[in-house]
């Protein structure tokens, strides 16, 4: 896997988070990974011992999504969901987004950004990701 | 504070790129307002209030001499910034790291490159 990267993770603004990676495959792939639930639920699970148990999305404009995580040891739940509020397949999503416990007032707004690097000789075409979260008060 | 929104002042703070530059120059030592003031084209007032954002974010601190009374880095409120911005990419570079796995997988199911319609 030579074209997956590293993640990049900058701040460039007072309440903006920007993480920044390549991936080794077609951006279809990328988005479908995004928002496909059957697929989502296999990786976007955060540090070891969480499962994803509800993963449901509704992708369209006004659609909802709602994620529960899952520890398995201790049974602790943790939920988040939101709201769609532009989508273009398949490379562009920007949706609302609040956990049910929220730490922070207001709601934050994620961003993901699929852009499609030229394919070089002999690698497929690898796909960069950019996910920007940024908090609304 | 709560550690949550003693964070934000410090991200706050660190938003902006002049009190960056103050961070910058008093990493190399203590400075009074007037030392501090000279490279940029401010007045002193208007450092002063950087300087206040910088402090009350726990940044900077204010050093003995009564006269200069000299700002200096207090180096422990970056480094929480640091750790929490650490954990966070850490915690995302776990979940990427996943997708990889799974991409390579749906990659062997349908070698098609490019966008499928």
């Amino acid at each position: 896997m030579t074209t997956a990267g590293t993640l990049r993770l900058t701040t460039p603004g007072e309440r903006e988070l920007v993480m920044t990676r390549s991936f080794d495959a077609p951006r279809q792939l990328v988005f479908d990974a995004h928002t496909k639930p059957a697929l989502v639920r296999r990786w976007l699970l955060g540090p070891p011992g969480w499962s994803m148990p509800v993963c449901e999305i509704d992708l369209r404009v006004g659609g909802k999504y709602r994620y529960v995580w899952h520890h398995d040891r201790d049974g602790t739940k943790m939920g988040m969901g939101g709201v769609y509020r532009e989508i273009k397949m398949p490379e562009r999503i920007v949706n609302t987004e609040k956990f049910d416990e929220a730490w922070y007032p207001g709601e934050a707004l994620g961003t993901l950004v699929l852009v499609e690097r030229a394919a070089r000789p002999r690698s497929r075409i690898p796909c960069a990701t950019s996910r920007a979260r940024r908090a609304t008060p | 504070m709560h550690a949550t929104h003693r964070l934000d002042t410090v991200f706050a703070a660190l938003a902006d790129p002049t009190r960056r530059a103050i961070l910058a120059r008093l990493a190399s030592g203590e400075a009074s307002v007037t030392e501090l003031a000279e490279p940029f084209a401010m007045s002193q007032p208007a450092i002063s209030k950087h300087l206040k954002v910088l402090e009350r974010a726990g940044l900077v601190s204010r050093g003995r001499d009564a006269q200069r009374r000299p700002r200096r880095l207090e180096p422990k409120r970056l480094r929480e910034a640091t750790k929490w911005l650490e954990r966070y990419r850490r915690l995302w570079e776990g979940n990427y790291q996943r997708l990889d796995a799974l991409l390579e997988q749906l990659k062997a199911k349908d070698p098609t490159p490019g966008d499928r319609q």
